[in-house]
């Protein structure tokens, strides 16, 4: 992609493909915020009532002791930063769908983390997805 | 069918809803950033970044019972709203590159998801 890129003419490739390479990076911290979240979601929480005061503490420790949770959140701020710089710039129909490119991750992140197995329909989903992203990107240059 | 039940399924949904009005916040209060970085403190931002992080908790709700990989393709419609939003929004064409690119992506999605059961 890169190599086209800079065959087209300076004017034309102007801004809009420094975003696209931002978003890029919003969906490797996206990613790793989906695992952290799945991990911190199989922790055990305690039953919180709101009702119950008495209930409130033991959940908010609980939370707090989620670090997996909590740093999953973190991550995403993370990416939530990137994603509003990437965003100034270019059209958000063209940058947003780029995010997809997280199940990529997801989907390889999970075959290491929760033993989840590559197969030929996950081979040919990622291809799609990353055919798909690629369309954008060669689009969004020529914007 | 599965072992992700219906209420997972709707919890994801919901999320990739609350997620693509978080894009278009995101984006409006992105336009400020072009006057400084200290304009990075506006209420559109502010708002799109408490609807972007607020997405994650139906999410993780949704998440806890069922599988990732199932699930995941359900948060792919929140692109097709995006599309949609963008054109109402900011006057954003609607493009063959960008149907094309969103069909590839949400046929890779659905067949990562059948890849998952």
């Amino acid at each position: 992609m890169a190599s086209s890129v800079t065959a087209i003419p300076q004017q034309a490739a102007r801004r809009p493909n420094k975003s696209v390479y931002m978003v890029l990076g919003c969906t490797v911290f996206a990613a790793a915020a989906q695992v952290l979240m799945k991990f911190g979601a199989n922790h055990a929480m305690p039953h919180m009532n709101p009702a119950e005061p008495s209930t409130w503490m033991p959940f908010a420790m609980a939370l707090l002791g989620n670090y997996q949770l909590l740093l999953g959140y973190g991550v995403q701020s993370g990416n939530a930063l990137l994603l509003i710089l990437a965003l100034r710039d270019g059209e958000l129909s063209m940058l947003y769908p780029i995010i997809a490119l997280t199940y990529v991750w997801v989907n390889l992140l999970s075959m290491y983390f929760f033993n989840e197995h590559m197969n030929i329909w996950k081979a040919l989903g990622i291809a799609l997805v990353i055919g798909g992203v690629a369309l954008l990107g060669r689009a969004s240059s020529r914007a | 069918m599965t072992k992700t039940p219906l209420s997972s399924i709707l919890l994801v949904l919901l999320a990739s809803l609350i997620g693509s009005f978080g894009a278009v916040f995101l984006k409006l209060g992105a336009a400020h950033l072009n006057r400084g970085f200290r304009y990075i403190l506006n209420r559109q931002l502010g708002f799109g970044v408490v609807l972007f992080l607020g997405s994650s908790v139906p999410f993780v709700m949704g998440v806890r019972h069922g599988e990732l990989s199932v699930l995941y393709p359900m948060v792919s419609l929140g692109y097709v709203w995006t599309l949609f939003w963008s054109k109402l929004f900011f006057d954003e064409p609607i493009t063959k590159a960008k149907l094309g690119a969103l069909a590839m992506i949400l046929a890779g999605i659905i067949c990562i998801g059948v890849g998952g059961r």
